[in-house]
């Protein structure tokens, strides 16, 4: 339409809008309630329509995270990072189309924009690359007082809740998505309140990058209204706040405490930093197995 | 009642081989596509709040709670007994199941954990699943089952004998075993509605199993593919309303095998409240065959109770 070269006599092309939804499970369903709300720029021109999501959709996404914990946890860690490599990839050849939703969504220009979706690519692969290291940075083998191996190795927290940074729509969310289904742990992701567009569109990108339907399952609406449920939910290990204001986290945290969730406070970060392994460790476990070492001969161990 | 009233009111019928075809396919033909449609738009209420609360607690009461595995232990079967009497321990107002399902040689096993409670004792016979087997093995089967001690008898019509339209010889095996079963043991027909291949089929066997002395009616055996489903349940709802209509008798209906979340069993009780009415609403007349089932409803009592979600770390797995 933007085209100056098409004649006044040619009829205009009718605009194709899309229709945003959800992304559950591995598919893309509207939201339970049937319900919308308006996506305005940061000029306040109309952009879209957003699912509202509803607390029986943060339910099913449960149910579907859940579903997917078992696989993604046991994939190995170097299939892990081969996927979130592919998340790059996908995410490189639709490069424009997110450069344009991020310019929209939070007002760059579109220079800057292309620098914001560029690091958020740059974070897939850094986290890609961790995948397989990150056991060895926070695991290893314990000296202890007896004829025993003593190992300790990092495990996945199970399901986690995230509340996806009110700001920065796109580079903010992979920075606290990636590290989390890096080490093995599914996620329910509440996008940016007022600027879920590039989200629900990253929702694309990762049914397209052989990642098992379930692991990301992103929700868009009103946060406080999706993420009660989800603190109270008692199948949700971990909930992270990084997009609550502080009365909602407080109020969140409280709820999070009846089975004892893992909570991570939200906090000022700047996402276009190096983001270090703080994320990666914060939904990990430890899990430490003794092994006897057998019988110790007069040359020492028998191993 | 006394046992097999219905054998009198059907001696016409019951006859001969060629009368009871006569009979069988004289009864009225189903139009699946209605049926179908029917069962499905039964299935759109929207039950809600204390309407959901009385549904939830209505179908905890109606489930068998089933274990039929070549692997079932004595524990597992304890442990299911002690889950029927108590499904939630944290909260004693939970109602009890109305039985347990097992195998024959595991009803005293069962039966010694029920010991004083209000949970019946069912057990499949007749060469379940299949039923290939000679009268005489089956009927021996049932007096093994109602001698251990169960308090209903599951048994399964001969599919072979009924496709292949020898429905005399199936009348006979059904009136045999209840029989057999005497005033000790009620009689729980099993169509296996998934091998009979039409709704007509469903209709007719629900007829000749009435008429055989049951005092209930299964859909299935939850070893086959298509189990209950809510419009072959509704053949069989249809099939007991007419039977009472015609002779006063009431039978029993149960759906069993497939039936796994509490939204597909509230859809089940809208059904038998909207073809038979309340009087089937009642575990001594309308049954689940279930074993998972159970855990769903619970976590969808302890969040009406709570407000909060429950998951599947809050319930037994089995």
């Amino acid at each position: 339409m933007s085209e100056k070269s098409s004649e006044k006599s040619e009829p205009t092309r009718l605009g194709v809008f899309k229709t945003y939804k959800l992304y559950v499970g591995g598919k893309f369903p509207r939201s339970e309630s049937g319900r919308v709300y308006e996506v305005v720029d940061s000029k306040g021109k109309w952009l879209a329509n957003a699912p509202l999501s509803s607390r029986k959709d943060a339910r099913d996404a449960v149910v579907a995270a859940r579903k997917a914990f078992g696989g993604w946890a046991g994939a190995t860690a170097y299939n892990r990072g081969q996927i979130l490599y592919r998340i790059a990839e996908m995410l490189e050849g639709r490069k424009d189309q997110f450069v344009r939703e991020v310019a929209e969504a939070e007002g760059l220009s579109k220079s800057k924009a292309a620098a914001v979706v560029d690091a958020a690519i740059d974070r897939w692969v850094w986290y890609a690359g961790w995948t397989d290291k990150i056991g060895q940075v926070v695991g290893g083998a314990n000296p202890v007082a007896g004829p025993f191996f003593n190992l300790s190795t990092p495990e996945p927290t199970g399901v986690v809740t995230v509340l996806a940074p009110q700001e920065s729509s796109f580079l903010g969310l992979v920075s606290v998505i990636a590290p989390v289904i890096a080490t093995g742990n599914t996620v329910i992701v509440i996008a940016s309140e007022k600027a879920p567009l590039p989200a629900l569109s990253l929702g694309e990108v990762l049914a397209t990058s052989d990642l098992p339907g379930g692991v990301v399952n992103v929700l868009s609406g009103k946060t406080a209204e999706i993420a009660a449920p989800l603190a109270a939910h008692q199948d949700v290990n971990a909930i992270d706040l990084t997009g609550a204001g502080s009365d909602l986290a407080r109020d969140l945290e409280i709820a999070a405490a009846d089975n004892l969730k893992r909570v991570v406070r939200p906090k000022a970060v700047d996402f276009s930093a190096d983001p270090g392994t703080d994320r990666l460790t914060a939904f990990l476990e430890t899990k430490t197995v003794w092994h006897p070492t057998g019988s110790l001969g007069a040359s020492g161990s028998a191993y | 009642m006394p046992t097999n009233a219905p054998a009198a009111a059907f001696a016409d019928a019951t006859a001969s081989d060629g009368a009871l075809r006569r009979f069988l396919h004289g009864l009225p033909g189903i139009d699946p596509v209605g049926l179908e449609a029917r069962a499905a738009s039964l299935g759109t209420r929207s039950i809600k709040t204390s309407a959901k609360a009385y549904a939830i607690d209505l179908a905890i009461s109606m489930i068998d709670l089933t274990t039929l595995e070549g692997a079932d232990t004595p524990g597992k079967v304890r442990a299911l007994a002690a889950k029927a009497v108590h499904p939630d321990p944290t909260d004693r107002t939970t109602p009890h199941t109305a039985a347990v399902c097992v195998y024959p040689d595991m009803v005293a096993t069962a039966k010694e954990v029920l010991k004083g409670s209000d949970v019946k004792v069912a057990s499949v016979a007749t060469a379940f699943p299949a039923g290939r087997a000679a009268l005489p093995v089956k009927l021996a089967d049932v007096r093994d089952a109602v001698a251990a001690g169960a308090d209903e008898i599951d048994m399964v019509i001969d599919r072979g004998a009924f496709l292949a339209g020898h429905y005399l010889k199936v009348y006979e095996e059904i009136a045999a075993v209840r029989a057999e079963c005497g005033d000790k043991a009620r009689l729980k027909v099993i169509f296996e509605t998934g091998e009979l291949s039409t709704y007509d089929n469903i209709r007719r066997a629900s007829w000749l199993g009435m008429m055989g002395g049951a005092d209930f009616i299964k859909t299935s055996t939850g070893k086959v593919a298509v189990n209950a489903t809510p419009p072959n349940t509704l053949v069989l709802l249809e099939a007991v309303r007419d039977f009472r209509a015609q002779t006063g008798i009431q039978v029993g209906v149960k759906p069993a095998g497939g039936i796994r979340s509490t939204k597909d069993a509230v859809k089940f009780l809208v059904l038998v409240n909207e073809t038979v009415g309340g009087d089937w609403l009642d575990n001594h007349w309308f049954r689940f065959g279930a074993s998972s089932l159970l855990n769903d409803l619970l976590m969808q009592r302890q969040k009406l109770a709570t407000g909060r979600y429950s998951g599947p770390d809050y319930v037994t797995v089995d």
